[in-house]
């Protein structure tokens, strides 16, 4: 499948409850890039995150993954190729942190398999790649909200996809480890035949990790690399708040 | 940590289970010694013997079992379906539906063998009302089909409440026995254990799909789970459960939700591990209550409903006060 974007969609319109999140919306994203999706509340992130992920119909167009329709996967195969972390962290029940990593390895195992010793081990590596290897045993309901999210990330990265659709993967977490996980995301991304696509509020967190940005505004979105897009002109309409740039070392960072 | 200590608990489970019909084959109005009791049930010895062992004894045991291990499978999966740990199996109103079934045909006066069918004919309109109204025209969610359960077993409180107003006195005993349940007449022998073995084995198949869904539906969704129609396989395996459950037994509470929680607290929360242990949690529980349910007061019985709670209420407390968050 070399050759094809990861993720490319042609005409691409969502809507949710009558409100439209994108219309004829054309966009590729390439092995190794970062796109981050920008927009105010109820832009639609969210649904658009969930849209591409195969989780909800399109209203009109078509998303393609290595170059194949989406509605041409089974749900397990899709599995293995994407992974979609959500927004919120639930557990009604009690789990250790090992044994919510170990879900994203479900795609991988047959329907009678049970996790094998490489499974523990990706598990393992998952959760210390989010610094939380000393807790694998720790009931998760009992780590604080920014440990449980990454925990939940550590059972994205145990599902090994090469497509990561995030949605806001850096709430909850302290500054230490917002800029240390996307780090270590953004290269895992780069190093491989993979490319991630998150949702943020943070627009110096996109600029610092992404390559690309995909800008949501009120059913009008624009997809393109951060050069043209992650501007001060474009920012403010996009936020509706009086944004400024300034230039460090070759990175905009924004100021209110 | 991950299969060892699990399959040690479950073989132990087994070997309670195997003790525990032993038990329930020898006591009674006559006890019998280990060795009888083997030489009757496989089909040697006087002819009283095996028919007290084989067509009286046996036939409440393995009703016992089944309908114990029913209950805690349909209550460990109805907890996994709401993902709220509170959930029993009559919470989506099957038990009430049962209930006015069975009434109505005893205050009828009909012969005693159509109560099962009655019991059985109100599970299923029950379980119809809630699946249908709960679907709705819009997204399926685990609140609405709590919400209608709870609603529509409220109606069938009212309606068993205007049964017992209205029923002869000579009636209303055997009428409270089947509210609270009772296993010395079960209908059938095999069927229930058939439809348990058949749900536990179709559940076990979907065992880490449930996993990952108690994890978040967009996380199970993330890995493949099929979450549009996984919550209809869970419905419709614990309203068949169930349904079956209280036509054999009448509608013995408790065990639906006690028993899995046990479970959970001792060997956490993975599927493959709490479904099979349900299983045989509940059927235990419910086989020895049933067994000294028939020999406290001999000749006379008690309600085995009643013999579960003196049971299981002061083994859960002992099970959550020793819980600790890790």
């Amino acid at each position: 499948m070399t050759g094809a974007p990861i993720l490319a969609t042609r005409g691409l319109t969502v809507e949710i409850a009558g409100v439209r999140v994108c219309c004829d919306l054309d966009f590729a994203v390439e092995p190794g890039q970062c796109w981050a999706i920008l927009g105010r509340n109820g832009a639609g992130k969210t649904t658009l995150l969930s849209t591409l992920a195969g989780l909800r119909p399109v209203s009109a167009g078509t998303i393609e993954i290595d170059g194949r329709p989406l509605s041409g996967f089974a749900p397990r195969e899709l599995a293995r190729v994407r992974a979609l972390l959500p927004q919120d962290d639930s557990d009604a029940f009690p789990a250790t942190a090992l044994e919510t990593a170990l879900v994203g390895r479900h795609p991988h195992l047959g329907r009678w398999q049970w996790e094998g010793a490489e499974d523990l081990r990706i598990a393992r590596a998952a959760l210390a790649a989010v610094d939380m290897d000393g807790a694998e045993a720790r009931d998760v309901r009992t780590l604080s909200g920014g440990e449980r999210r990454r925990v939940t990330l550590a059972a994205t990265l145990a599902q090994e996809p090469r497509l990561f659709l995030l949605d806001e993967p850096s709430s909850h977490l302290d500054l230490a480890h917002q800029v240390a996980l996307l780090d270590r995301l953004v290269a895992l991304a780069r190093s491989g035949e993979r490319a991630l696509v998150m949702a943020l509020h943070d627009v110096n967190l996109a600029s610092r990790c992404c390559d690309h940005v995909l800008l949501l505004d009120r059913g009008a979105a624009a997809a393109g690399p951060c050069a043209s897009l992650l501007t001060s002109e474009r920012l403010s309409a996009l936020y509706g708040v009086a944004l400024r740039s300034f230039s460090d070392g070759g990175r905009s960072v924004f100021v209110t | 940590m991950f299969r060892n200590a699990p399959s040690l608990v479950l073989t132990s489970l087994a070997a309670l289970a195997l003790a525990a019909f032993a038990l329930a084959l020898a006591t009674g109005s006559v006890t019998l010694g280990p060795g009888t009791v083997a030489r009757a049930f496989f089909g040697f010895g006087d002819e009283t013997q095996r028919l007290i062992v084989r067509e009286l004894r046996l036939p409440r045991a393995l009703a016992a079992f089944a309908t114990g291990g029913e209950l805690a499978l349909a209550g460990a999966l109805l907890q996994v379906l709401l993902k709220n740990p509170l959930a029993d199996p009559y919470v989506v109103g099957v038990s009430g539906g049962a209930a006015v079934g069975a009434l109505a045909v005893m205050l009828l006066g009909a012969a005693a063998w159509l109560v099962p069918g009655g019991a059985f004919a109100g599970a299923v309109v029950s379980t119809a009302i809630v699946f249908g109204l709960a679907r709705g025209r819009g997204a399926w969610s685990p609140t609405r089909l709590l919400l209608t359960g709870v609603v529509v077993a409220a109606g069938w409180g009212a309606i068993v409440a205007l049964i017992l107003s209205l029923a002869p006195e000579t009636q209303l005993r055997g009428m409270l026995f089947w509210l609270i349940g009772d296993l010395s007449s079960p209908p059938v022998t095999w069927t229930p254990l058939a439809v348990l073995l058949f749900a536990l084995a179709v559940a076990l198949a979907f065992a880490r799909d449930f996993n990952a869904l108690s994890r978040g539906e967009t996380i199970a969704a993330s890995v493949g789970v099929d979450v549009a129609r996984l919550p209809w396989l869970l419905f419709g395996l614990s309203a068949l459960l169930t349904a079956v459950a209280v036509t054999v037994a009448g509608a013995i509470g408790f065990v639906g939700l006690i028993v899995p929680q046990a479970i959970r607290l001792v060997l956490g929360n993975d599927q493959r591990v709490v479904l099979p242990a349900s299983v045989l949690g509940g059927g235990v529980l419910l086989l020895i209550a049933d067994t000294l349910a028939r020999v406290i007061v001999a000749p006379a019985q008690l309600p085995v409903g009643v013999i579960t709670a003196i049971i299981g209420v002061p083994l859960f407390l002992v099970l959550l006060s020793r819980d600790r968050p890790r």
